[in-house]
């Protein structure tokens, strides 16, 4: 069976887990322990590994999705992660503008490594506090062409939609295939 | 006079029982005939008191670092703020800053050096060569570590790595993620090495390859693989393609993904 892997990334506590806990077919199978520095008011426990969730496709083909870890300190996992996947989602929290510089950060660091295509989902809109993701896209300073999606992880049809969007803009980018050669 | 010879012939074990037993006191230099890694240990009155791999015996910061007492950006900061030349002013100033104690200290040490000596015995073949008299140099903290205990350990984890040899034979074959739909995956809880692992899965990475990108030495690799194996959460592909490939010295990206997979993919999810 071929495997292709997509990477959910994005600041401490912006909705990874939930993300693809919302449409991976397997419970979401991730470490978790307690945490011992300053992220512990934040949460009581959260992510140190990573997430990782698996949509079958056909007989043939799945699809897995790996959420990178959410500190600071795990961040020399992400170029690992990033290896040999279709594209990346960067998952914000948009109520939380302080984490907005860190999620630059994040966006810059994946891009370094490749020219993989991503999209930006600002996630928590039904938070009364998120930033709309319009304002989110000018706050963040990214380019015109970058497509900035309101997202809500906990709600199947909205991670659905992101990972659509995802998909085109992949699709966009993927090369054209040989014609198959014609018989006589 | 120095003792010389090769780990063929003597095992780790018997020289270390031999240092042990003698209360010999010295520097034992070994080279690991199959990866050129080289390590020197030093022991005094038959006590493990320092251990150096590589060429290279860390500062006290980096072996806190590694055993887990600092992290990286606590051990820089300390470097940055301090001018302390030797081990023993940086043990003092971590002790008196109250970032650890006593305790951490010499127990971290303590870790290092028992990690570093098994790592050691499981090479199979090396030279190696005792210098009896040499001790490490002055500056740096030295934990005495008894032998008996180091020895049963160490011979312990050489009969694991040869049922892990017997279990995971053959390193340059690829992994894949188990198909077993009845799997309860929810208690499955992984280690940050397993997942580095679990990243590189795909057909075209072999064991051995993701081993190499990773610097995870064979033992560990056999390990963490034998592990997920053990969860059901992958298979070894007996992979034809993969032998004969030649050895790459890191996985082989990706090839690039057709229109017509991303198709399938959007269909997909539009009917979840």
């Amino acid at each position: 069976m071929q495997t292709v892997k997509m990477v959910i990334t994005g600041p401490f506590n912006s909705g990874k887990t939930s993300f693809i806990g919302s449409v991976s077919e397997i419970p979401v199978v991730r470490t978790e322990r307690k945490i011992t520095d300053e992220t512990r008011n934040v949460k009581n426990q959260t992510t140190v590994a990573m997430d990782f969730g698996r949509i079958t496709i056909d007989k043939d083909l799945a699809l897995y999705l790996f959420g990178t870890p959410g500190q600071k300190r795990f961040d020399f996992m992400w170029e690992i992660l990033s290896e040999g996947m279709l594209g990346f989602v960067v998952l914000i929290d948009s109520s939380r503008p302080e984490t907005f510089r860190e999620a630059r950060r994040i966006l810059d660091t994946f891009r370094s490594y490749s020219n993989t295509p991503f999209v930006i989902a600002a996630n928590k809109q039904d938070d009364e506090d998120a930033w709309p993701a319009d304002d989110l896209k000018i706050a963040l300073g990214l380019d015109s062409n970058v497509r900035v999606l309101p997202c809500v992880a906990t709600s199947k049809e909205s991670v659905k939609n992101i990972l659509l969007e995802l998909l085109y803009v992949i699709l966009e980018t993927a090369p054209e295939e040989p014609a198959p050669a014609r018989k006589r | 006079m120095a003792i010389k010879g090769n780990l063929r012939d003597v095992g780790l074990n018997q020289l270390l029982n031999l240092i042990y037993l003698a209360h010999k006191t010295g520097a034992l230099a070994i080279e690991n005939e199959a990866s050129r890694a080289d390590a020197r240990l030093y022991f005094k009155e038959g006590k493990l008191i320092q251990a150096a791999l590589d060429g290279k015996a860390p500062r006290l910061t980096e072996i806190m670092v590694r055993v887990g007492k600092l992290t990286p950006e606590q051990a820089k900061a300390i470097h940055a703020r301090s001018r302390v030349d030797t081990d023993k002013e940086l043990g003092l100033l971590l002790i008196q800053n109250g970032i650890l104690n006593q305790q951490d200290i010499i127990q971290g040490v303590k870790n290092y050096l028992l990690e570093a000596v098994y790592q050691i015995f499981t090479w199979r073949s090396g030279n190696f060569r005792f210098d009896p008299n040499l001790l490490p140099p002055d500056e740096r903290i030295t934990v005495a570590v008894t032998l008996d205990h180091l020895i049963i350990e160490g011979t312990r984890r050489v009969q694991e790595w040869e049922h892990l040899k017997d279990e995971l034979p053959d390193l340059d074959v690829p992994l894949k993620f188990a198909e077993r739909p009845d799997l309860n995956l929810r208690n499955v809880s992984l280690s940050v090495e397993q997942w580095k692992v679990v990243s590189f899965i795909n057909s075209r990475n072999t064991i051995r390859q993701i081993a190499s990108f990773l610097k995870i030495d064979e033992f560990q690799i056999r390990r963490i693989v034998y592990g997920l194996q053990t969860a059901g959460l992958v298979d070894v592909l007996p992979s034809p393609v993969a032998a004969s490939a030649p050895r790459a010295t890191a996985p082989v990206p990706s090839a690039p993904v057709g229109r017509s997979l991303i198709t399938r993919v959007i269909d997909r999810l539009r009917s979840l």
